[in-house]
């Protein structure tokens, strides 16, 4: 951390003090979930859980363009939960773009993938999954970064001071396990802190005519945690623990279709295991008069590591189907409709999803998303989740 | 032997029926022929009047109105990178800074002429670069009465043309020139563009649909001329004939020559564009 924010000095010594762009955007979301069942375990919402979220958005940008800064402080006021009500830097960062090299230190967001149901490689940032058990919701990562983009593609890479713990959620809090997990128990392959250890990962990116590539390689601390209970089972102890992963994303696209795989192998002190994720998305344009659009997906998820948490973490994607459709009007407000159902081959488990969005004139945004969890087997892990099947509203004002 | 006679003398007549009717036919199909290279011709010194200006930024607000005259509002920014060779087409990359919601939101195409563009699309909230289909030619660009095609299928190649003949449009005479998509999912059959016999510019697009009725009007207007005599139109109305929804994108001042190049135009810059 202290590198990090030397270097930062370093980098914010030698930027120009010219005058450049300076945009201050932000949000307000006003948000309610709704559960259908009362909790199953003692003390958790019966119902309701509203919530308030605030982003800002600060952007400066040299006149000549070679340097900006972003900052995006967000804070969710939670009233029901006080895990779920926390502050986190998404982004606060300088960088320096050259001809062929890009530079960029400080908190940042990467994402890596090409996949719907289930984001594989992507493994730069830590989830924030007290906002959403999807895990498209992620904590700023400290960074170094340094891009080069070449004719034969871009190759970055990422040296990662700090680490972010997972976000849980609280005792009053739904979709969690039965036993709280403790972040402040949280162990590491070096003891009780990792702040020490230096996280590293690269990544080629390119296409060659009808096909996107990745390759990443990543070597750090897992962002996934394992959970075992401490002593006095009273608690869950997240083992976060150190791996190497080789990952790579292939998307191919041809008229209609994406074809999309990701597949990961992924090494610990503990096992060596493989994962992928694959499938397409295939849409219909034009399906209405006024050119509406319908996208059909299906993804297969396998993961091969073990199920026992003294081994690996815990994954809901080990062999599964997603199967979904997309309903994009493509009107002036932006209107669009995602449902999607993932079953689990073994045990038949199922959970959907249902995710909408549309804008009301130009500064309000109203999204509805619902989770359902279905016919879940006793051996599956999303068990725990198994009443808190819940439709959220959320309405959102943009300044 | 007599069959084979028998049969000679058929082929012989049929023979002299085809010539018969290609004599006949022999000046229309040249005419048809001339009107084409004419049609051509027009579409070509029209496209080429800006030849060499490299590539340029602009700013634009896009006003959509519905059929009950309810208005909003995009700001977005254009960059594009001219190439030369007639055969490969431009390079493009669009960024929206509102509506707010998806600021930030940017769109990489690489123009083909009749094969698919390449186009990537970047989604700021995910921090996601997404490779998107262009098969989408039809579609209605974010909700508005322009096409993709409408902004991604300029390139002189992508059409066969006709010449029709000369009007008097505002007060201008224009040369009527009719042109057909040769790229696959256009949602047009033809379109008819007005193109002024002065300064060589389009001033007027009518878009017929799929079943040949008049779908759409693009009118041109406050034109400027930049340096090296390179002609751009700031006022785009497009108008929604069978639904009277209609869209105005209104240009700001273009620049030339910003020293945008290739590596520009690639998908790892869509992360840093805005």
């Amino acid at each position: 951390m202290k590198k990090l924010v030397s270097s930062i000095a370093l980098l914010a010594a030698t930027m120009p003090v010219a005058a450049g762009d300076f945009e201050l955007t932000g949000s307000v979301g006003l948000e309610n979930r709704l559960f259908f069942e009362k909790g199953a375990l003692p003390g958790q919402i019966s119902t309701y859980q509203p919530s308030l979220e605030l982003e800002a958005d600060l952007r400066w940008q040299s006149s000549d363009r070679a340097w900006d800064v972003v900052v995006i402080p967000y804070t969710r006021l939670d009233a029901k939960d006080g895990e779920r009500t926390h502050f986190d830097l998404r982004e606060a960062y300088v960088r320096w773009t050259g001809d062929e090299w890009t530079v960029r230190a400080g908190l940042g967001k990467v994402f890596w993938g090409v996949a719907e149901s289930v984001h594989l490689v992507d493994i730069i940032n830590q989830s924030d999954s007290v906002e959403d058990i999807d895990n498209e919701d992620k904590l700023g990562q400290p960074m170094l970064e340094v891009s080069t983009q070449r004719d034969w593609g871009q190759i970055t890479a990422y040296v990662m001071p700090g680490f972010r713990k997972r976000t849980f959620p609280g005792a009053d809090g739904r979709l969690r396990p039965a036993l709280l997990v403790d972040n402040d128990l949280a162990l590491f392959d070096e003891g009780t802190d990792d702040d020490n250890d230096v996280d590293f990962a690269l990544r080629y990116s390119h296409y060659f005519g009808d096909w996107d590539v990745g390759l990443s390689f990543f070597h750090g601390a897992n962002r996934e945690a394992r959970f075992i209970p401490n002593s006095e089972a009273t608690a869950l102890i997240p083992h976060y623990d150190d791996i190497t992963q080789f990952g790579v994303d292939i998307q191919y696209t041809k008229d209609a279709w994406l074809w999309k795989f990701e597949a990961l192998v992924r090494d610990s002190a503990f096992e060596t295991y493989a994962a992928a994720v694959g499938g397409f998305e295939y849409t219909f344009y034009g399906v209405s008069e006024a050119g509406a659009d319908l996208g059909l997906l299906l993804e297969f998820q396998y993961d091969g590591r073990s199920d026992d948490p003294a081994i690996a973490p815990f994954t809901v994607a080990d062999n599964d189907v997603f199967v979904g459709a997309r309903y994009a009007l493509n009107d002036a407000d932006d209107t669009s409709i995602l449902a999607g159902i993932v079953t689990d081959v073994d045990d038949a488990s199922m959970s959907g999803v249902i995710e909408a969005t549309k804008r009301f004139g130009d500064n309000w945004v109203a999204e509805i998303e619902g989770r359902f969890f279905m016919n879940v087997d006793p051996d599956n892990v999303a068990f725990a989740f198994k009443d808190d099947s819940h439709v959220m509203f959320r309405l959102t004002r943009y300044f | 032997m007599q069959l084979n006679l028998l049969n000679k003398t058929i082929s012989a007549s049929i023979l002299g029926a085809v010539l018969a009717t290609s004599v006949a036919f022999a000046p229309l199909q040249a005419d048809e022929a001339a009107d084409k290279q004419k049609g051509f011709d027009i579409a070509a010194r029209s496209d080429r009047s800006d030849n060499g200006f490299t590539s340029s930024e602009v700013e634009a607000i896009m006003t959509l109105v519905n059929a009950a005259g309810r208005e909003t509002t995009r700001e977005l920014s254009f960059k594009t990178l001219e190439r030369e060779n007639e055969d490969v087409g431009d390079k493009g990359l669009t960024v929206f800074s509102t509506p707010r919601d998806v600021k930030g939101t940017a769109l990489l195409s690489h123009a083909k002429i009749l094969e698919p563009d390449n186009q990537w699309l970047y989604l700021p909230a995910l921090k996601r670069v997404k490779r998107i289909s262009s098969a989408n030619k039809s579609g209605p660009f974010v909700g508005s009465e322009f096409a993709f095609e409408d902004f991604t299928s300029t390139e002189l190649n992508k059409y066969e043309y006709k010449y029709v003949g000369e009007e008097t449009l505002d007060g201008m005479k224009v040369d009527v020139v009719e042109r057909f998509p040769r790229y696959k999912n256009s949602g047009y059959t033809r379109q008819v563009s007005y193109i002024d016999q002065d300064v060589y510019q389009v001033r007027k697009i009518d878009f017929y649909d799929r079943k040949n009725a008049l779908l759409k009007t693009l009118n041109f207007s406050d034109y400027k001329e930049y340096d090296g005599g390179v002609w751009r139109a700031h006022t785009l109305a497009m108008t929604n004939h069978q639904t009277n929804k209609s869209t105005t994108l209104s240009y700001g001042e273009y620049k030339f020559k910003t020293g945008l190049a290739d590596k520009d135009f690639v998908k790892g810059v869509l992360k840093r564009v805005r």
